[in-house]
């Protein structure tokens, strides 16, 4: 691991789909970029290695650490606090590591329905209703898996995070922007941002990159997208698709609105906002036309899961974090 | 834990009616509950979500949010915009496990002291019968399950 001089790299998944890797990989020759400036030390996607080889490793040795993924375990808790240690520059990567993204919507559900779902549902082969457990004896000896939480958090929930990337995943063009820059800040031509900061995403909303036209909006019932055939050039939310624009940081180019089909709010709250869906309830709350509280309720059935629609990305990262039902345990 | 439980309520009150009205019930010596801190915003319309959702996962027990009564806003018709809010709150509070009975909504004029000191004691009442919410507060860091551990060097 030692060939040469060259910085290292780790990258590492929790609980995540694989797509923010997919995303990495998708900055095309700019990969090699990587590869050139870089040593690969860890990457349990890429290549082989184990967690003893990174125990192994003097603390702070490598550079960069790209860490996407919730925590959802037992071992995601272990590798954190590992690679927070073992890393110089700890970057939550994706909306997973930043505040939970779909991963944490298991936070409306405690631990036990999440394995009903997961293993008694009418398409899981599983006659004897086996759960996982974190320690079985078999002939062989003594296996272990690692423990569940009831409860999903954001990495930073975990150990000190120095930069966020957001998005799900974060755009290829953003991620090959923060490559370079930090090939750039190796080779003492620029300099690192604030530690804290979110990088390869805007200051706004995407409602600021959005090219539809806006006027008044004056909301009397919610559509969903798939019922309606949206003016190609109005607001999505004039027309009554919730979209999460207006809560929304940007820096994916609104790419999701200009297709047709309303931003559901992957790269995170925009800046300035403490809770993300309440930032989006104070937007699309105030522009519903009617000031009876029944038609009021009549229309907001139009939302059937408001924790969902208005937290799908945000769940772990919110104020309150979990429903009770989860934080209850069990 | 044998003590009385005492609730405790943020109330946010708006500065053209409710704050006005919580002003005169002290001016005319009524009395109300200590349960209730209330805090003033210029209009019930300021009123994000956030703060009450700050509050909750800071340890308060129930929220009670005052504004104009509708048609008499300052502002023309933010109070509308708070009514609409919080019914869109409610829903999400109690998809979380949060009783919606934490959250009230009350009109009071600034002529309504006596009525707004009233609903201040009904509604510590209200909340002491529901008992304390004890949300696990933003400095935890974790809930449930602890973190195992230290990793060794």
């Amino acid at each position: 691991m030692t060939k040469n001089e060259k910085p290292k790299f780790a990258m590492y998944w929790a609980d995540s789909c694989g797509g923010c890797e997919i995303a990495v990989l998708n900055i095309h020759e700019k990969i090699l970029d990587v590869d050139a400036n870089f040593d690969v030390v860890f990457w349990p996607v890429a290549m082989d290695a184990k967690y003893k080889d990174v125990e192994a490793m003097e603390d702070a040795s490598i550079l960069l650490t790209l860490w996407n993924g919730a925590i959802h375990s037992a071992e995601h808790a272990h590798v954190a606090k590992l690679l927070r240690k073992k890393s110089k520059l700890l970057v939550a990567f994706g909306s997973c590591a930043c505040e939970g993204c779909i991963p944490a919507l298991i936070n409306l559900s405690n631990r036990t329905e999440m394995f009903d779902t997961a293993f008694s549902t009418l398409s899981t082969d599983n006659p004897d209703n086996i759960r996982p457990q974190t320690s079985v004896t078999v002939p062989e000896g003594v296996i272990t898996l690692p423990e569940m939480y009831s409860v999903v958090r954001t990495l930073d929930q975990i150990v000190t995070v120095d930069y966020y990337m957001p998005g799900c995943p974060p755009e290829s063009h953003q991620i090959a922007a923060v490559i370079d820059l930090v090939v750039q800040v190796l080779q003492g031509k620029a300099e690192l941002p604030p530690a804290g900061s979110v990088i390869g995403a805007g200051g706004s909303t995407v409602c600021d990159d959005c090219p539809r036209k806006r006027n008044v909006k004056k909301i009397t019932k919610f559509n969903r997208i798939q019922f309606i055939k949206p003016d190609p050039e109005l607001c999505l939310l004039e027309q009554g698709i919730l979209c999460s624009g207006p809560a929304t940081r940007n820096g994916c180019q609104a790419k999701c609105p200009s297709a047709g089909s309303p931003c559901i709010g992957c790269y995170g709250p925009a800046e300035g906002v403490v809770d993300y869906g309440a930032r989006l309830m104070t937007a699309i709350a105030s522009v519903i036309d009617s000031n009876d509280p029944d038609v009021i309720d009549q229309i907001l059935d139009g939302i059937p899961d408001p924790a969902g629609q208005l937290y799908r990305f945000n769940m772990a990262g919110s104020l309150l974090r979990a429903s009770k039902a989860a934080w209850q345990g069990k | 834990m044998s003590e009385k439980f005492e609730p405790v309520i943020i109330g946010f009150t708006c500065n053209w009616c409710s704050y006005r009205a919580a002003d005169m019930a002290g001016t005319a010596r009524m009395k109300y509950a200590p349960n209730i801190r209330l805090i003033r915003l210029m209009c019930s319309g300021r009123l994000d979500p956030t703060f009450v959702l700050k509050a909750f996962a800071g340890g308060a027990d129930a929220v009670l949010i005052s504004g104009c009564h509708p048609g008499d806003c300052h502002y023309v018709e933010q109070n509308y915009k708070a009514l609409r809010r919080f019914h869109l709150l409610r829903r999400y509070l109690t998809q979380m496990g949060i009783e919606p009975a934490r959250v009230k909504l009350v009109w009071a004029s600034a002529a309504e002291g006596a009525i707004l000191a009233d609903t201040i004691n009904k509604y510590v009442e209200e909340v002491r019968a529901l008992g304390p919410l004890n949300w696990p507060t933003m400095e935890v860091k974790l809930f449930s399950a602890p973190v195992e551990e230290e990793v060794a060097a």
